[in-house]
């Protein structure tokens, strides 16, 4: 596809929004998201995963399909992308302890979160590029970090309201994700074609 | 004080052994399932790029794969190579060239559109197009499989070549509904404009390739 | 609820119901949601994806149960891992030899069984603490609460967004459908009202219990 980057960073951002049209990464969206605290930090975290598993997803569809081991595919990259979270951990134990135990047992959920191994798949099956890749998996990250955000807000503001017994907890997150969803429906068309 | 209660650590070749036991196992699984599955999704992809070429050149009894590249016309075996456009070349029963079919792709609203269009070598247009996968909004992109009307549009389409080979004569595009005029103009469905454009865009990109390599050598199609 | 001891418990017809009912993966824990809303577009694709889903938490549970005694603990996640994604691989080349118009319409999602949290967190809290047999019988009551769930999911939106269910037209030709149903928002809407009734009911024989 010839895709501009700035198509693509933005198509992945609003149109075709990992959680919100996709269905990527729901796990942490439906759980992390009730504070505004936790849900930017863990954005963050899981768009930096996103990035590094596109890079090496990249280089190892390469080197796989040099050598015609394309069954191997899934295999390498789900082991790549654990071993990724498993350096980002270190990394922020080190520097950042105080936020690595707030986001305590969702860091290493990012190994089984659907975006991170979405990001790997889905440029793989449409053939991008290098610089295509990169923009692929930063807009994805964004977009992640943008409905992570969102949810977070309004559910804080939604503690406040008088809510239902029987509609409090995952039920309302749901229906929150899909009117965000029937929302960011909304941006169809923007950047992309004629 | 009491003691530290000593800690129990897997030596580390006990680790490895174990990883490598598990990974073999894995190896001969994966290995052994893609070997005995390979033949039946090879005969799967068959029947259906068969079927999608069938439904947009009918009468057509066979197909064969073939690759324009810059040097000439050949029968494509394994991959496609560089510079190369794949297409296939359909003939009737009694083995004459029926015509040509070649994949056209375009972004639509969610996703890639792909379709298949039948390519008439005598009136050098586009004579029909089949849908082969989108993820179109349904009763609004999909009407591109059922509306009559925009599906006229492609019985004709104009791709001739220019006189130099280089490019087609006039690009495909895509008018507003019920502007078209001229026949290499696609008139787009009202109210489903973003699926349309991706369809005529696929359809423009893909023949601006693979016209101009391919009609210099069209005699040269043989069964 | 009693106490249940790993060692001396027999397989009970809990065993299997637990993954049915009691902890529904869909309509109770909330697990696996990434494909549950993607590819319940209609029943067909439901049920597909959830007997793929059973066949890879089957066989990963019941090789994990086999070799729970040689793993060492350090290394046991990665090995999961790994044999998770095994057999999804293996269903993924199964399911293209089988019907091409079927992997066409699940996708991505296929592969995507890999990180379906339900799988992993079966092997680790249940598989590699049980023998075979037991481990078995509990993936497959999950599983077929994970299609089941699934069903439910994929047979509303077809029902309410293209009239149809397992392709068979139910209301005619004039049935409006309500597309929205059968994009994304109309996936969390359904599974949002699916887990409202689930909490409803739930409240229900609670209260029912507690005027006893």
């Amino acid at each position: 596809m010839n895709e501009s980057l700035s198509q693509i960073f933005i198509a992945t951002l609003l149109t075709n929004n990992f959680v919100l049209a996709m269905f990527l990464g729901l796990c942490p969206f439906l759980g992390v998201s009730g504070r505004l605290g936790t849900a930017l930090p863990m954005g963050i975290a899981t768009t930096f995963v996103m990035l590094v598993a596109s890079l090496c997803a990249y280089g190892l569809n390469l080197l796989l399909s040099a050598f015609h081991l394309d069954f191997l595919r899934l295999i390498s990259y789900i082991v790549v992308i654990a071993s990724s979270v498993q350096l980002v951990e270190m990394v922020m134990k080190k520097y950042s302890p105080a936020l690595f135990r707030a986001l305590g047992i969702y860091l290493p959920l990012i190994t089984t979160n659907c975006a991170v191994l979405g990001v790997a798949l889905f440029q793989t099956a449409r053939d991008y590029d290098f610089a295509q890749s990169l923009s692929f998996s930063l807009g994805g990250g964004a977009g992640f970090t943008l409905a992570l955000v969102l949810m977070a807000s309004l559910r804080e503001r939604l503690q406040l309201a008088n809510v239902p017994t029987l509609v409090q907890g995952t039920a309302l997150s749901l229906i929150l994700a899909g009117l965000l969803s029937l929302t960011f429906m909304g941006f169809a068309g923007l950047g992309g074609g004629e | 004080m009491s003691e530290p209660i000593p800690v129990h650590t897997t030596p580390s070749n006990k680790m490895i052994i174990t990883m490598g036991l598990v990974a073999s196992i894995c190896g001969v699984l994966i290995v052994g399932a893609y070997e005995s599955t390979q033949d039946a999704i090879a005969n799967n992809k068959r029947i259906m790029v068969e079927r999608a070429v069938f439904k947009v050149l009918p009468g057509a009894a066979k197909v064969s794969e073939y690759v324009a590249t810059p040097s000439g016309i050949q029968a494509l075996t394994g991959n496609v190579p560089e510079g190369g456009v794949k297409f296939y070349a359909a003939y009737d029963q009694a083995g004459a060239l029926k015509g040509i079919a070649a994949e056209a792709a375009g972004k639509g609203y969610a996703d890639i559109v792909r379709v298949l269009y039948g390519y008439d070598t005598k009136c050098q247009c586009i004579i029909g197009i089949g849908v082969v996968s989108m993820r179109e909004t349904p009763g609004i992109g999909d009407k591109i499989i059922t509306d009559k009307e925009f599906l006229k549009n492609f019985d004709a389409l104009d791709v001739r070549v220019n006189a130099e080979m280089t490019a087609l004569a006039n690009a495909v595009k895509v008018v507003k509904h019920g502007t078209k005029q001229n026949a290499w103009e696609i008139d787009a469905i009202a109210g489903a404009t973003v699926t349309t454009k991706a369809v005529g865009r696929g359809i423009n990109e893909s023949a601006q390739k693979l016209m101009p390599l391919l009609v210099p050598h069209v005699a040269e199609l043989k069964p | 609820m009693s106490q249940k001891k790993e060692i001396d418990e027999g397989i009970t017809f809990d065993t299997f119901m637990e993954g049915v009912w009691r902890q529904n993966p869909v309509f109770v824990m909330v697990l696996g949601m990434c494909p549950t809303l993607a590819v319940t577009v209609s029943a067909v694709n439901a049920v597909s994806m959830g007997v793929a889903t059973l066949f890879v938490l089957v066989s990963s549970c019941l090789l994990v149960s086999l070799i729970r005694n040689l793993v060492p603990k350090e290394v046991r996640i990665a090995t999961y891992i790994v044999i998770i994604a095994t057999f999804v691989t293996l269903v993924d080349y199964i399911i293209q030899a089988v019907s091409l118009s079927l992997y066409e319409a699940l996708g991505a999602f296929i592969q995507l069984i890999v990180v379906n949290c339900i799988i992993l967190g079966r092997a680790e809290a249940h598989a590699s603490k049980n023998p075979p047999l037991k481990a078995v019988v509990n993936a497959m009551g999950m599983g077929i609460g994970f299609t089941i769930g699934l069903l439910a999911l994929g047979a509303t939106r077809e029902i309410l967004g293209a009239g149809k269910l397992f392709g068979f037209s139910l209301f005619g030709e004039h049935f409006q459908p309500w597309v929205v149903m059968v994009l994304p928002p109309g996936g969390f809407f359904v599974l949002g009202a699916w887990l409202l009734l689930f909490s409803f009911m739930r409240s229900r024989s609670e209260k029912g219990v507690a005027h006893e």
